[in-house]
């Protein structure tokens, strides 16, 4: 089996996979961070967002393998010494969740939206999340979150600290 | 998903000498539409040769009036250059549509024009650009490229390696979105160079094909309204839950006026 190393929130991993185990299946069933979900499995949902090299990736379509080398970052990588995240902490303050399923990966593709975007418009944001489906239909409130996480992202300099 | 063999090389040659090893081996690029196809097993390849670490598949450069752009390009970096953005808009747009943002970040030109799904948007900007295919042994017309759905003129052994499109006058991309899929249900790619125009059709068909009808029109006058009146015969043209081909045919004329107004 090959060896890969893989750095996941800022931890350095060294294991074994099987070729055929997909980036998600590394993350749940072998380092335990369950916070990436699996929702379609077919690369439609988005459940499964995770950031390879500071890039917004399915997980559910990537090999393990395919990711030797690099720095990948999940929803557990977010929140820094117990502070939530500015996209986190706008998610709860909007209620931009109900059942919560899709939360991680849209959590993860909001990130990448203003790491890309700086400050993107209502319109941007809404056609940016097209890899990202809510079955609750909560769209409007997840919007509302990503722009004012958008906002506080730009004024903080840089994603870290919440108020 | 079957097991497999994994490799990893570093050189284009390396990666051919894989491919031609086993039959059943298969090349990996960005893997959005071959990982699909083996979780659902309906691809089971033996060895799987990853082209992540290959030297020599990637960059976009202008070279006087020709794009070029290597094959292990993704769609967000195409989409993002500033090159291809000048030098052919409608080709910078197009790519900025296909899939979702978390795709893009990993299919690939090379992949995708490899593939040559029926619905793909880049295998009707190839057809209509008169692009140059580029693998590792010779250098293929788009023309000659694109044979039937999912099968192209690559022989077993050959990687592409970059595509080069030469700059067009005028040029203009519209799909219509199939729903569900977000696929292109029609697609229509025009590209005006040295006084002809070419229309390549994507999604309407078993393989991307010209069209003659809206070329004719065009080849007139290179206006949406050339189209008024224009109908496409509806021989050859998918018919399926999605869309009748009569609708199809109908869409091809309604997508060609859009993109000769875009272009």
């Amino acid at each position: 089996m090959p060896s890969i190393t893989i750095t996941v929130n800022g931890r350095e991993v060294t294991s074994e996979v099987e070729p055929r185990t997909l980036l998600v299946e590394f993350l749940r069933e072998q380092l335990r961070l369950t916070g990436t979900h699996v929702g379609c499995d077919t690369s439609q949902c988005g459940a499964c967002v995770v950031h390879v090299g500071g890039r917004a990736v399915k997980s559910c379509t990537t090999l393990a393998v395919q990711c030797d080398q690099a720095e990948v970052t999940t929803i557990e990588g977010l929140a820094r010494d117990g502070v939530l995240h500015p996209m986190q902490e706008a998610f709860r303050e909007h209620h931009g969740l109900q059942c919560g399923y899709c939360t991680p990966g849209m959590i993860m593709a909001a990130v990448d939206i203003v790491n890309r975007h700086g400050m993107p418009d209502e319109k941007t944001v809404r056609e940016e999340l097209d890899g990202n489906l809510c079955r609750c239909t909560g769209y409007h409130n997840i919007v509302k979150a990503i722009l004012a996480a958008a906002e506080k992202m730009q004024g903080a300099g840089q994603p870290i600290a919440a108020e | 998903m079957y097991p497999f063999n994994y490799h990893r090389p570093t050189s284009v040659r390396q990666a051919s000498a894989l491919l031609g090893k086993s039959e059943d081996a298969r090349l990996l690029a960005g893997g959005h539409s071959l990982l699909p196809m083996m979780k659902q097993r309906l691809a089971q390849p033996s060895d799987l040769i990853d082209l992540g670490l290959v030297e020599g598949l990637r960059g976009i450069e202008l070279k006087g009036r020709t794009l070029q752009i290597g094959a292990m390009m993704t769609h967000a970096e195409v989409a993002a250059s500033d090159v291809v953005r000048e030098a052919i808009p409608a080709l910078a747009e197009l790519v900025a549509s296909i899939g979702d943002p978390h795709v893009r970040h990993r299919g690939t030109i090379g992949g995708s024009v490899a593939n040559n799904d029926p619905n793909a948007d880049y295998p009707a900007a190839c057809l209509a650009l008169e692009a140059t295919i580029v693998t590792n042994r010779r250098r293929i017309d788009a023309d000659e490229f694109f044979v039937d759905m999912f099968e192209t003129a690559l022989e077993p052994g050959e990687i592409i390696t970059k595509i080069q499109f030469p700059v067009p006058r005028r040029a203009g991309y519209a799909k219509f979105r199939n729903p569900a899929s977000r696929y292109p249900l029609v697609g229509v790619f025009l590209a005006k160079r040295g006084g002809t125009v070419r229309a390549a059709v994507t999604g309407a068909a078993t393989c991307v094909f010209r069209c003659k009808e809206v070329e004719d029109a065009l080849n007139a006058r290179f206006a949406p309204k050339s189209l008024d009146g224009v109908t496409v015969p509806t021989d050859g043209l998918n018919s399926d839950m999605h869309a009748g081909a009569d609708y199809r045919a109908h869409l091809i004329v309604v997508m060609a006026k859009r993109a000769a107004s875009a272009a």
